[in-house]
């Protein structure tokens, strides 16, 4: 917990998100039939899977440690987490939605990676619910915290499985697609993706810092 | 020792089954009826079913009927009664021998409501032995994911509304796959065909009950 403290990251992560908005708009990109300049949209749309994933595992990991000590903060931890990667994910969606819209021509189209997707996130929502469902404190970390990590097992073959032994699938590296690093993830691209990737988790990590920040001291008011 | 805990956990179960079979009764009746209300539905000859239509629908009464089936496993027995199993043996043979039963369970509802199926709606499975095949991997699948669910739906207070909400979109990819398997066995494709598919279910399987058996535990102890 010490590290939230630290503003080292805080400002790697307004650097680095800054650094891909004005990189990820401005900087020269690979030319590419269909995708023309909508290629920039990697640097939001996959970027925010990657955060999401580590969010979420993240979460899962404080669910273990909350079944093994029992430590309050750690159940507030992987609840927040959880929800900060349920927006990650949301953004995802819209920002696929987007590219889907002016690539493949509809707002939605029927694509496992997509449906897979929506499910990860119903998944996630259910375990919103489910919180919200208990009253007693104790009980609630427990049995939120076994879901969580029953859910992030349901959903690893969900997102890397399912996809990719798909027959139809028009996401790259599904389907029998080429993946994007094999023919167009070149080093121009790459030196925005991967920084982007650490900006948008470092600026996930430190809203769900804030928030389990704020849930201490709203729990700290409480008990006086 | 462990097996000889899930040995009489399932036969206690089997038993308690046996007698008041209104439980196994009512679950036979809601496979029936709702396959009789889809034929109504449909309200078409024998036969005229679109495969693709004929085989999802299969598969959706047959989870929802999981859904029901399985939700009970924890609710069945008085607290008391569980705080007294709790003494007893270890949570990880309690939890075994209701995937097990489960199992059992939806096995054998999954084949009486696929004899009622092809009864009113026709069968034009071609794979006879492979479609067996996906019936007996998504009984197990319905029934290891389910069971967990329903462990914590139980313990949660209001299962009925918590049972499909939790349990829904952990079982996709399982359905999925049966789906597909199913499918592959109407056609009589090549059987080598949905290998992959087996595989994936064994494997999701295996992970799930793997995690259930890790994870129910902290569930019982609370």
């Amino acid at each position: 917990m010490k590290f939230f403290k630290k503003s080292w990251w805080k400002i790697l992560a307004i650097i680095l998100v800054f650094y891909t908005l004005i990189g990820g708009l401005l900087m020269d990109v690979p030319r590419l039939a269909i995708l023309n300049e909508t290629i920039r949209n990697l640097y939001f749309h996959v970027t925010m899977w990657f955060s999401m994933m580590i969010l979420l595992l993240t979460s899962m990991i404080l669910s273990i440690k909350y079944l093994k000590s029992r430590n309050p903060l750690h159940d507030i931890g992987a609840c927040e987490f959880a929800n900060i990667g349920i927006h990650f994910g949301i953004l995802g969606l819209a920002t696929g939605s987007i590219w889907a819209k002016f690539t493949w021509g509809a707002w939605w189209v029927n694509d496992p990676q997509l449906n897979s997707a929506a499910i990860g996130m119903l998944i996630y929502l259910a375990y919103a619910v489910l919180r919200s469902s208990i009253e007693d404190e104790q009980k609630k970390g427990t049995i939120s915290a076994v879901y969580n990590i029953f859910a992030f097992a349901a959903l690893v073959p969900l997102l890397f499985v399912l996809p990719r032994m798909a027959e139809n699938s028009l996401h790259p590296g599904k389907g029998g697609n080429p993946g994007f690093n094999a023919y167009d993830l070149d080093s121009k691209l790459r030196i925005v993706f991967y920084p982007a990737i650490i900006g948008w988790t470092l600026l996930g990590i430190w809203i769900a810092s804030l928030r389990i920040r704020t849930r201490k001291l709203i729990n700290k008011i409480e008990e006086v | 020792m462990l097996v000889k805990e899930v040995v009489a956990l399932i036969k206690k179960d089997l038993v308690l089954e046996w007698r008041q079979r209104y439980a196994l009764n009512g679950m036979l009746l809601y496979v029936g009826s709702t396959i009789f209300i889809c034929y109504l539905s449909f309200n078409l000859n024998l036969g005229q079913l679109n495969i693709v239509t004929w085989n999802v629908l299969f598969w959706i009464i047959i989870l929802f009927t999981a859904v029901n089936a399985i939700a009970k496993s924890f609710m069945q027995e008085s607290p008391s009664r569980q705080l007294y199993y709790y003494t007893l043996v270890n949570p990880q043979s309690i939890i075994i021998a209701k995937i097990i039963y489960n199992t059992i369970l939806m096995l054998m509802l999954t084949i009486i409501g696929y004899l009622a199926y092809s009864l009113v709606l026709g069968n034009e499975v071609k794979d006879h032995l492979y479609f067996i095949i996906a019936i007996l991997l998504g009984a197990m699948g319905f029934s290891t994911t389910l069971t967990m669910v329903s462990s914590i739906a139980a313990k949660a207070g209001n299962s009925s509304t918590l049972m499909p909400i939790l349990g829904f979109p952990v079982i996709l990819p399982i359905l999925l796959m049966v789906i597909k398997v199913a499918k592959n066995a109407i056609d009589g494709l090549d059987r080598d065909v949905s290998f992959d598919e087996i595989i994936t279910l064994i494997a999701i399987n295996l992970i799930v009950g793997t995690v259930s058996f890790l994870l129910f535990p902290y569930i019982w102890r609370s």
